[in-house]
């Protein structure tokens, strides 16, 4: 069996478990977001009365924090009161940061584990050795009450990344070169395993982009096999003993692609959607009126370390605005720390509070028609940040924090010849 | 529902219709179906929204990729979308719309086979696809045994609720306290 497969066997009480089969999996970890308040009325409409275990569910309030209309702040106050109701005991309200950050931040992802979450981009847990998949406000609703969630067994496909990128190409331009290569539709339902000499050397971070942006693919679930650094990570934080699985030898996968780095260039998806990826190069000198460094793709302490990097001692261009939102208030504190968040806000940055800002159009930098914006995030779709006649374009933190400088998109090697495509000293 | 045919003119769409698109972000915070049903495919364009009502969408593959926003499915059901027959469907989406009740059938390569504004009618229980302009018989995929309980049901939200009382039951005739724990 695959490393995935015992995961949803052990979680369902099976010796096996195999690829279409449907399986009643139990949940170790439920999280909603503040976009889902059908959640509550849905949990009601079904006549749930408490929730089915009171430490393994919780609230991150992150796409509306903190809240920018009086319907989201009634979404919140609906969600403390249930959360107050129901003894709920771990809550992350608004100064906390973006699901995907907090929830490892918080020890409450480890190997070997199921977490659901109301949102698309949970298969960003495969980095921890954990099975991660989103569900609707309904599933989720189902969960609360039952502990459980129905699944099927997905094929599994595997992408090898094999190689070294040369400096200033990083996990983002990895990922967008499979998914430009894969497309959006290539991994529809499957579990997708990253692997390869290039993911065995990542630490926790990039993991968490590769793991991230699988969804973009169509991907249920992601998974990458745990190296020492998410071992050490995780047993600092982890809230319960956990258990490391590991693929059978001569697994056979649905599928495998092999993909070499050693000559890859910046990418750049272009809009309006995320398969649409050429080399940075052919949208260089495209002029742009914002740029996003952060996200649950991109607003980890290495990301915003490099734009500091790049940004230091330097001044954006008069005609762009740089937002910079910080994944989690620990990213954040790690920065400030660090003193990058000065040096971009002496660059000429916006930094916004911990949680996912404009990246779903809801707040803190949401585009006119005809803008132009490159963004570290996840998604290009049309009307995404705002307008349905804004373009956005997708990239790595550094090469929107080159293109900032200039005006224009602009390759960031030539900000970043010294060291490899790695930011070290992170904290994820 | 699955004993129902439906009668509609196809309204034709590209393969990656995403759910910004089906349902724009900015509205996110609203919850009563009514509201959000006002917003339904706004991010596509003002000429398809205003024919969806009371018709069935036919579109490529991966039909609802992108965010888990259950408000697509939502904004679909009280906009008047009788179904969406799609090549293939991104799986949250899926969910939402058999949890909720939405017919959803895969149909590889309808939207080569069906023109836009070509009348249907659509047979849930057999999954067959009559395009009554073009006198063409296409057939969906099964949906799968688990898959069609619910929607025998009529949605999850009747099957927990069936579930939770046969527990409730089973619990009283047992007079355990295991039912029904915190």
């Amino acid at each position: 069996m695959h490393a995935l497969e015992k995961i949803m066997a052990k979680a369902s009480g099976k010796a096996s478990v195999s690829p279409g089969e449907i399986v009643m999996a139990k949940i170790d970890f439920a999280e909603i977001n503040d976009l889902y308040l059908q959640t509550i009325y849905s949990f009601y409409e079904m006549g749930g009365k408490r929730v089915w275990d009171k430490d393994r569910v919780a609230f991150v309030f992150d796409h509306y924090a903190p809240s920018p209309t009086m319907e989201a702040a009634r979404n919140h106050a609906e969600m403390r009161a249930f959360a107050k109701e129901n003894h709920l005991t771990y809550h992350f309200d608004i100064p906390c940061g973006v699901c995907h950050q907090v929830m490892p931040e918080s020890g409450l992802i480890y190997p070997g584990m199921i977490v659901v979450a109301t949102d698309s981009h949970t298969t960003t847990h495969g980095a921890f050795g954990a099975m991660g998949t989103g569900v609707g406000a309904t599933d989720m609703a189902c969960i609360l009450i039952t502990g459980e969630l129905w699944m099927r067994v997905p094929k599994i496909m595997r992408i090898r990344l094999e190689g070294e990128p040369p400096a200033g190409v990083f996990a983002k331009d990895v990922i967008l070169d499979v998914i430009g290569k894969l497309r959006a539709d290539g991994a529809v339902y499957m579990g997708v395993e990253f692997a390869g000499s290039y993911v065995d050397s990542l630490g926790v971070s990039e993991r968490m982009v590769l793991c991230n942006m699988a969804l973009e693919m169509g991907a249920k679930t992601a998974y990458i096999q745990p190296n020492q650094q998410v071992i050490d990570y995780v047993r600092d934080r982890a809230v319960r003993p956990f258990e490391v699985m590991t693929t059978d030898p001569g697994f056979h996968y649905a599928e495998e692609h092999v993909f070499e780095l050693d000559h890859l260039a910046p990418q750049l998806a272009f809009p309006s959607s995320v398969d649409n990826v050429y080399p940075l190069k052919k949208g260089e000198g495209i002029k742009i009126d914002q740029g996003l460094i952060g996200t649950c793709t991109g607003g980890r302490a290495e990301d915003i370390a490099v734009a500091a990097r790049i940004l230091k001692g330097r001044k954006i261009a008069d005609w762009v605005r740089l937002i910079v939102i910080p994944a989690s208030r620990e990213v954040l504190q790690v920065c400030m720390e660090r003193h990058e968040i000065q040096d971009l806000i002496d660059a000429g940055a916006t930094i916004a509070s911990p949680g996912c800002g404009p990246c779903l159009g809801a707040h803190e930098g949401v585009l006119s028609a005809n803008e132009v914006c490159i963004t570290a995030s996840n998604r290009n779709f049309p009307g995404r940040m705002g307008s349905t006649d804004s373009r956005l374009y997708l990239a790595s933190p550094a090469s929107v924090a080159s293109s900032v400088l200039n005006g224009v998109i602009t390759d960031p090697r030539e900000y970043l010849k010294d060291g490899n495509g790695r930011e070290s000293g992170g904290n994820a | 529902m699955m004993t129902k045919k439906l009668h509609g003119n196809a309204v034709l769409l590209g393969k990656n219709i995403d759910t910004d698109q089906i349902y724009p972000g900015r509205y996110l915070a609203l919850v009563e179906p009514k509201e959000v049903a006002k917003h339904c495919l706004e991010g596509i364009d003002e000429s398809v929204r205003k024919r969806a009502s009371g018709n069935i969408l036919v579109a490529g593959t991966n039909f609802g990729c992108g965010s888990s926003r259950e408000h697509a499915v939502i904004a679909l059901l009280n906009a008047g979308i009788q179904a969406v027959v799609a090549g293939s469907f991104a799986r949250i989406f899926f969910r939402n719309a058999i949890n909720l009740g939405l017919p959803v059938m895969i149909c590889p390569g309808v939207s080569q086979h069906i023109a836009d504004d070509d009348e249907l009618s659509v047979d849930l229980q057999s999954g067959k696809i009559y395009d009554i302009t073009k006198k063409t018989e296409l057939t969906s995929e099964p949906l799968g045994d688990y898959v069609l309980h619910i929607v025998e049901a009529g949605g999850i939200k009747p099957l927990i609720r069936k579930n939770m009382e046969r527990r409730k039951i089973e619990g009283e005739n047992k007079e355990t306290v295991h039912g029904n724990t915190r």
